[in-house]
């Protein structure tokens, strides 16, 4: 049933590109729930201080890939190090590791001092020292005003915050949050993007940030890890994912793309009826092309001949939607190819346009595992 | 007021509602009649005889508390009443961590086994344990009586307890043990106080049900009667003003203690409800 696993990424890319040490080690994890396959195989390193984002859509595995790190699971085969010690082997009161819950999980019965204070109380310090630290962290997330407060009286914006205060006043070396910001409305959300991002830089603690919104990991992370039906399908900066998207999925799950579909003969690949010179392999082959390297060559004047290596081609316009600071123009090609091209916002498009690529924007993808 | 309520819709309400009016007052009436006869003759001044009552007086209950044998077996009673609180507590709560979180073969047999106490008529919990005393000797006394409802109440200490841990948030616990406390820990600091309510509650219910228990009570005592027992004698030789008194106050206590418990149930659902709006808010904000 199970057949081999592919290495969803060249191995390079599953380390942090940095020269920082590896904090956290996951080693061929994968984990079944009743025949089920949730987590399929996955490695991936965590580096110091890094802000690792696990991106993908519900059912992709990612809340129970952080479970199996905190250690509410325990994954099926595969290992997790942190340094010299195997994690995946120690309870979760052990794991120098805290989580941010999606319902934040505050305890009712306790003020927001004393859940703050909870883990310093467990772990038996001295009463000034947690005084002092539980005052700190209050003061860092600016809920010190709210300490005495029960967390039923508060807001679900500042029940967040105590949250974060709650877990990173034991100072772990590894932040799980998972789905922090999910609750919370589209302002208020955006601004905590912000704040958790510089709270995580001036702590310099590692966060495993899980989401499922695309446009929040490429803001955030130093890093994004994108999950699939459980299968690790890239792991690298948003940068890179972004304009080298490993398979199909990743290119249309991360902004708008034009996949095309075609053969690649002696060093050309050939879709419809155009044709570029390509470094892929000979066979059929899939690439990925940004709509914003799609120039309509037909509504800016001719500049010259010169840019011949630029593959062209000529449509229709049948769609323009309006999107702020740019439009996208769907066009129907003569071929019967239809093609995606971003363009200046309030530019007047005619009917009639002339489409223009570079070749080196053309990205082969791989095609993405069928679920099964 | 006018612009609300519709005259044709309000008039059609109104013959069907005073049916209904004179229904309630029916089914009230004889539920609790009774009860406030007793109540009234028990300040009656001519005693349990007589229509109208005539000469209020506070003579009974002055006659009661100089009763040396009404209040041995209220004094009996209370023990037994805590002792069984005690006993089933003690099983109830594990038996309902045990069902709310253990996997076991045979759960859902041992789920129903544990409730069946409940169901089963006061006689043959009764009759079963004198059966078991008999065969192994054990005197009948008051300790047999907490035997008694110890194990037959188990399952409401257990039902009541098992209720709270269902609508108990696992994420805190799991909150717990990250933030480094054991299980032990998290089980002390975290699901007990969330549980306090509901075992508060089943305390409560446990020891009303206790005091005035009169069918497994009367298989396994003893010498020394409880209050229900020793009332029930003194019936056999007529009904003194006296028993009119002690029905009230037995009366009184056990109203104040239902609705103790009802507020408690009340004040955890209301909380839980809070949580829930919480949980919405957060959504839709």
């Amino acid at each position: 049933m199970a057949s081999p696993p592919t290495p969803a990424v060249a191995p390079t890319a599953r380390t942090p590109p940095d020269t920082k040490p590896i904090l956290l080690s996951i080693k061929n994890v994968a984990k079944t729930f009743g025949g089920n396959a949730v987590l399929r195989n996955v490695s991936l390193d965590i580096a110091e201080g890094e802000f690792l984002t696990v991106l993908g859509e519900s059912g992709s595995g990612k809340t129970t890939l952080l479970r199996i790190i905190a250690g509410f699971e325990t994954a099926s085969s595969g290992e997790v190090w942190m340094g010299t010690l195997r994690l995946d082997l120690q309870p979760p009161y052990r794991r120098r590791v805290n989580t941010v819950f999606q319902s934040y999980a505050l305890f009712p019965h306790l003020t927001v001092e004393q859940n703050v204070a909870y883990g310093l109380r467990v772990a038996k310090r001295p009463a000034a020292e947690i005084a002092q630290r539980v005052a700190e962290a209050l003061d860092k997330v600016k809920m010190t005003a709210y300490a005495k407060a029960k967390p039923s009286k508060i807001s679900g914006g500042q029940q967040q915050r105590v949250a974060l205060a709650r877990a990173l006043v034991n100072r772990p070396r590894l932040l799980l949050l998972d789905e922090p910001l999910s609750a919370l409305d589209a302002n208020l959300r955006r601004q905590m993007q912000v704040e958790l991002k510089s709270l995580q830089r001036e702590v310099g603690i590692a966060f495993v940030f899980v989401t499922h919104d695309q446009e929040e990991a490429m803001v955030m992370s130093d890093r994004i890890a994108l999950l699939r039906f459980g299968d690790l399908e890239q792991i690298a900066t948003p940068r890179e994912i972004y304009s080298r998207p490993a398979t199909a999925y990743v290119a249309q799950f991360i902004g708008h793309t034009n996949l095309l579909k075609g053969e690649v003969r002696g060093g050309i690949a050939r879709c419809a009826s155009l044709s570029w010179p390509t470094q892929a392999p000979g066979g059929p082959a899939l690439f990925s092309l940004r709509p914003e390297h799609v120039r309509l060559a037909g509504n800016a004047p001719e500049k010259s001949p010169e840019k011949n290596q630029g593959v062209r081609t000529r449509g229709r316009v049948v769609h323009q939607a309006f999107h702020g600071a740019t439009e996208l123009v769907r066009v129907a090609c003569v071929d019967g190819l239809v093609l995606l091209a971003r363009t200046a916002a309030g530019l007047v498009v005619k009917n009639e346009v002339e489409l223009e690529f570079s070749p080196l924007d053309v990205v082969p993808v791989r095609e993405s595992r069928e679920r099964k | 007021m006018e612009f609300l309520v519709s005259p044709s819709s309000s008039s059609g309400i109104v013959p069907s509602s005073r049916w209904l009016l004179f229904y309630v007052a029916a089914v009230f009436s004889f539920l609790y009649l009774p009860i406030a006869v007793l109540i009234v003759y028990s300040f009656n001044g001519e005693g349990v005889g007589g229509f109208p009552p005539r000469h209020l007086t506070l003579d009974w209950y002055r006659l009661l508390f100089t009763d040396g044998a009404i209040w041995d077996s209220f004094l009996n009673s209370l023990q037994v009443a805590f002792a069984a609180m005690a006993i089933s507590l003690i099983f109830g709560i594990p038996a309902a961590l045990a069902l709310d979180r253990a996997k076991f073969p045979g759960k859902a047999l041992f789920r129903r086994l544990v409730l069946l106490p409940l169901i089963l008529p006061g006689i043959i919990t009764g009759l079963s344990l004198l059966m078991l005393f008999n065969m192994t000797g054990v005197r009948l006394s008051l300790m047999t009586i907490v035997l008694g409802h110890g194990t037959a109440l188990i399952s409401v200490a257990t039902t009541e307890v098992f209720a709270g841990l269902q609508k108990l948030d696992r994420a805190q616990e799991e909150a717990s043990l990250d933030l480094g406390a054991n299980y032990w820990q998290t089980f002390w600091r975290i699901t007990v106080p969330n549980l306090k309510l509901p075992i508060i509650g089943a305390a409560l219910l446990i020891f009303t049900l206790s005091m005035d228990e009169i069918a497994v009570s009367f298989f396994l005592i003893g010498r020394d009667n409880t209050l229900p027992l020793e009332i029930w004698g003194r019936l056999r030789r007529g009904i003194t003003p006296e028993i009119n008194a002690v029905s009230t106050i037995i009366f009184v206590f056990s109203l104040a203690t239902i609705v103790l418990w009802y507020r408690l149930n009340a004040r955890a659902e209301g909380m839980a409800e809070i949580a829930a709006e919480m949980m919405n808010d957060d959504k839709s904000v």
